[in-house]
């Protein structure tokens, strides 16, 4: 028994870096909004399966090769973030409404952009087409992973590395970490926070497609509602990692993705999914700021 | 004059039925927006009293107005150990948790054998009647329009639209908000118990996400000002899809649209009447 479970450990680590990957990869765009704009923007989930349709489209009808549909779908989900950023939360900025008239704003929305996109495209599986990426094994001694896994970890690797770069480093981060910390007084130093807001929700739409397409590409499923399962995930993803916290972000979706792993190889395929949302709950008993948070200041 | 009546209710009882429990869940809706906070959980609260009592009816076959007791304090229980550290913290964070609480619930009912896994539970004895769904929603909205009326009535609205001038004022906030909570937590398993046996089936994905959301949006179509406002919201959204069919479809597509719009350009929803005061 232990030696099997021994010899099986190595290949579901694998499997779960590769799963804690795409959440990381997801969580990152949801938390530089919260982070950087204050608001729990719901309609994230949707750019999700925006990304992977759009991916679709371009592999099918315009027969893209893959390293060219991945950008153009980031970039179009990217623009119809700001948006939709613009239509359902520019008013609600400018009225100063409470952090829960955004959230519900954008509930609403998500509804309407899913049901509407349920009707309009049905709730039937789709799939990219099978030439697009070899889904060949490469084994290392006992391990098997293919090279869509491959490109999942190692764009989330050099995607991480990269926002963390341009927050720390550059003069548009500087904007960024300012407007985070006090919005008001960003805009008084003569940050130009629209354009801020604006950058940041088409980089956070860009970064929710890509992970769209590359879970689309590694699981080969894409159906309207995928973005919905995706946002409860990355809901217990940020709130463990910590609001608005990037690397808690990427630590917290590793750490997921190797429980669920090894909970599905090891107790229960069918508990799998509850892991994330047990996690959810006892980081909000035992430590709500999150992995690395520090606890939060009230001010009037 | 009675016959017609008969007729009447065999052809619109489920749709009689589904107007007074979705006022219920809308009341439970507002007792937390009341406070200023958002519960996303309301589906799982339901859900808790619908599987709850459906299991003491069908395997202890407990008295019925036990098994409502029961229905309403579960939830109530599940509410206290959610509520009690996420409402020290942002309004964010019972939000959230609650969307935890409704997709724990999701994948534990559809993995137990015990609650019959994702075909649900069949065959619960229809034992609720049109006087019982009235009778309670009257009792609900009568409790509420005398707690608007009251000192603490004053307390909630005080919370509600500016929490921390309330505390310094004096106001009990995890107090006020965690008991906002529970009885949110009972009136939904109220109404779950009283669907369960109305409809004599219920499933794991009667209590989704989606569903949660329907109950915001009726809320916040009829307003918050009052309780009746949340009320007349749920007739309207559950009578809407009865009279214009085509609607059906679309059911969710409505409830979304009217979401955006309640929040961005009516935030008093449609009913902006408010309920005065007595005393100081």
């Amino acid at each position: 028994m232990l030696a099997q479970i021994l010899q099986q450990l190595p290949q579901q680590l694998v499997n779960g870096l590769v799963l804690g990957s795409t959440y990381a990869l997801f969580a990152l765009g949801f938390t530089l909004m919260f982070g950087v704009l204050g608001v729990i923007n719901l309609t994230y989930g949707f750019y999700f399966t925006t990304g992977a349709f759009l991916a679709l489209y371009g592999t099918k009808m315009l027969a893209m090769p893959i390293w060219l549909a991945l950008p153009a779908a980031a970039i179009v989900t990217g623009l119809l973030a700001i948006v939709l950023d613009t239509i359902l939360l520019t008013p609600l900025r400018r009225k100063k409404a409470p952090e829960l008239s955004s959230l519900m704003v954008t509930l609403g929305g998500t509804l309407l952009l899913y049901s509407s996109m349920t009707g309009i495209f049905g709730t039937e599986i789709r799939r990219l087409p099978p030439a697009i990426i070899s889904h060949a094994a490469i084994t290392f001694g006992s391990v098997r992973i293919n090279l869509s896994q491959i490109l999942i970890v190692v764009t989330t690797v050099l995607i991480v590395g990269g926002l963390l770069a341009v927050v720390r480093f550059t003069r548009f981060g500087l904007s960024m970490r300012s407007m985070a910390e006090n919005g008001e007084a960003a805009e008084l130093m003569g940050v130009n926070t629209d354009a801020v807001v604006r950058l940041v929700s088409f980089i956070s739409g860009a970064l929710g497609a890509t992970a769209g397409v590359l879970i689309g590409l590694n699981f080969n499923a894409i159906q309207p509602y995928m973005g919905e399962a995706m946002m409860l995930k990355g809901f217990a993803v940020i709130i463990i990692g910590g609001l608005g916290d990037i690397k808690g972000a990427l630590i917290a979706g590793v750490v997921i993705g190797v429980l669920e792993a090894l909970t599905a190889g090891f107790i229960s395929s069918e508990l799998k999914d509850a892991v994330a949302f047990i996690l959810l709950i006892a980081t909000l008993w035992f430590r709500p700021v999150g992995l690395f948070g520090r606890a939060p200041v009230k001010r009037a | 004059m009675s016959a017609f009546l008969d007729n009447f209710m065999f052809s619109y009882q489920a749709v009689i039925f589904a107007v007074g429990i979705n006022g219920l869940l809308a009341l439970s809706m507002y007792a937390v927006l009341a406070v200023g906070q958002l519960s996303l959980g309301q589906a799982a609260f339901m859900g808790i009293g619908a599987y709850v009592s459906a299991l003491l009816t069908i395997n202890l076959d407990w008295p019925f107005p036990a098994v409502l007791l029961a229905a309403m304090l579960v939830p109530a229980l599940l509410a206290l150990l959610i509520g009690g550290p996420t409402l020290r913290l942002t309004g964010v964070y019972l939000a959230l948790a609650t969307i935890a609480i409704v997709e724990i619930l999701r994948i534990f009912l559809n993995a137990s054998s015990y609650t019959g896994g994702a075909l649900g539970l069949s065959g619960i004895p229809n034992k609720t009647t049109v006087a019982l769904i009235y009778g309670s929603l009257a009792v609900v909205l009568a409790g509420f329009v005398l707690v608007a009326r009251s000192r603490l009535g004053r307390a909630m609205e005080a919370v509600r639209e500016d929490e921390i001038a309330a505390g310094v004022m004096g106001v009990n906030l995890p107090a006020i908000k965690l008991g906002a909570l529970i009885v949110s937590a009972m009136i939904a398993g109220l109404a779950g118990a009283l669907n369960a046996h109305a409809n004599s089936f219920i499933g794991p994905n009667d209590y989704s996400f989606e569903h949660a959301v329907t109950i915001i949006s009726f809320a916040l179509l009829g307003g918050i000002g009052s309780p009746f406002g949340p009320v007349l919201g749920a007739a309207i959204l559950t009578l809407l899809p009865e009279f214009l069919t085509s609607l059906q479809d679309f059911k969710l597509v409505v409830n979304g649209f009217i979401i955006v719009v309640a929040v961005l350009y009516m935030p008093r929803g449609l009913l902006t009447w408010r309920i005065g005061r007595v005393g100081r």
